[in-house]
């Protein structure tokens, strides 16, 4: 639901960047995203496309890498990724235990983008 | 003829200029001894309520002010104001969160520099207010009984951003099939920092301990001695 606002953050990045770097137009922009935020990969280029609209990144493809659920055990301290939001119906991998904390899996990224 | 095609480091956090204006609105509250706190849930889980029986308690100790983020009605600042608290609504304009700079508008309009608590009731929902920082010192949720105990496995983010989580509408624990042991398990292993209250803003019932942590954070924040 909040695609919009979020998109329109990152077309500002995107187009303060390419008019640092001169560039005429932009082709593709890689975003990295934890698997936490609900993010719909869909609406988010359907609010980008709308947005970049008459721009130097009108046109540009978004590449999402996702970013996943990291946590961590807290008895053999092994790290291990899963599905978020099965992680009441698992154990450690490592020695089984079932308490563990989430570390990581809200990243919220601009990696790059590909520009001439 | 076009250049060649070249990639360009960008490593920006996405919502950076959100970030960026939430940090600065966090230390110039510090620096004016206004503690900011932000509380979301689902519409419907009592926020309004949890408020008005915080400022029943907390009212006399406390400047409080209130900053109201329902989408289309007043109903909410209404019946905060009738407690005889400064209470400002938020436009959105329709957007299902509230973020840093709405909440910079809102905090001139209401006169924050004479006040000791502003509370931001945030759009009523579970998923976009996670994502937006506003700024705030805490970030507070409810969950109450009626939505659930499977809830941290539907909305994980918003489990991870909150500092305090009061389960409400504990009156429906005896009518529901609401596993309190293993919703509380499945909170910490989101969040082990989170403080968490069970009680009934309706009743009464575990009012104080919710009311009493939240003086201490406010008067440590201010410097001074809990009441």
């Amino acid at each position: 639901m909040h695609e919009l606002p979020v998109m329109q953050s990152v077309l500002v990045v995107v187009l303060r960047h390419a008019s640092l770097h001169r560039v005429g137009r932009v082709h593709s922009i890689r975003l990295r995203v934890g698997l936490l935020s609900d993010l719909e990969p869909e609406w988010m280029q359907r609010y980008f496309d709308h947005l970049s609209a008459g721009t130097v990144a009108e046109g540009a493809k978004l590449v999402v890498e996702w970013a996943p659920a990291v946590f961590v055990c807290l008895k053999c301290s092994n790290r291990f990724e899963l599905d978020h939001k099965r992680f009441d119906e698992v154990a450690c991998p490592s020695c089984g235990e079932r308490d563990f904390r989430l570390v990581s899996g809200r990243e919220y990224h601009i990696v790059d983008m590909e520009a001439q | 003829m076009m250049s060649e095609i070249r990639v360009i480091e960008v490593k920006e956090e996405i919502l950076g200029d959100n970030r960026r204006e939430a940090d600065g609105l966090r230390e110039s509250l510090r620096a004016g001894g206004t503690f900011l706190l932000n509380l979301m849930s689902s519409p419907g889980a009592g926020k309004t309520t949890l408020i008005a029986r915080t400022i029943e308690s907390l009212g006399q100790r406390y400047r409080i002010g209130v900053l109201e983020a329902d989408i289309e009605s007043t109903v909410d600042a209404e019946r905060i104001s009738a407690l005889g608290v400064p209470a400002v609504q938020i436009r959105t304009g329709g957007f299902c969160h509230v973020d840093a700079f709405m909440v910079k508008n809102a905090l001139d309009a209401i006169g924050a520099s004479a006040l000791d608590i502003v509370i931001i009731e945030n759009v009523g929902n579970l998923v976009c207010p996670a994502e937006f920082d506003t700024g705030a010192h805490m970030n507070a949720m409810i969950l109450s009984v009626p939505e659930g105990d499977d809830k941290p496995l539907k909305y994980p983010l918003m489990f991870t951003v909150c500092d305090a989580l009061v389960v409400n509408k504990t009156d429906y624990l005896g009518m529901s099939d609401f596993d309190m042991p293993a919703f509380r398990q499945r909170v910490l292993k989101l969040n082990r920092g989170m403080a968490i209250f069970e009680l009934s803003a309706k009743t009464g019932r575990g009012l104080d301990a919710w009311t009493g942590w939240l003086d201490g954070a406010v008067s440590s924040f201010l410097g001074r001695p809990a009441g």
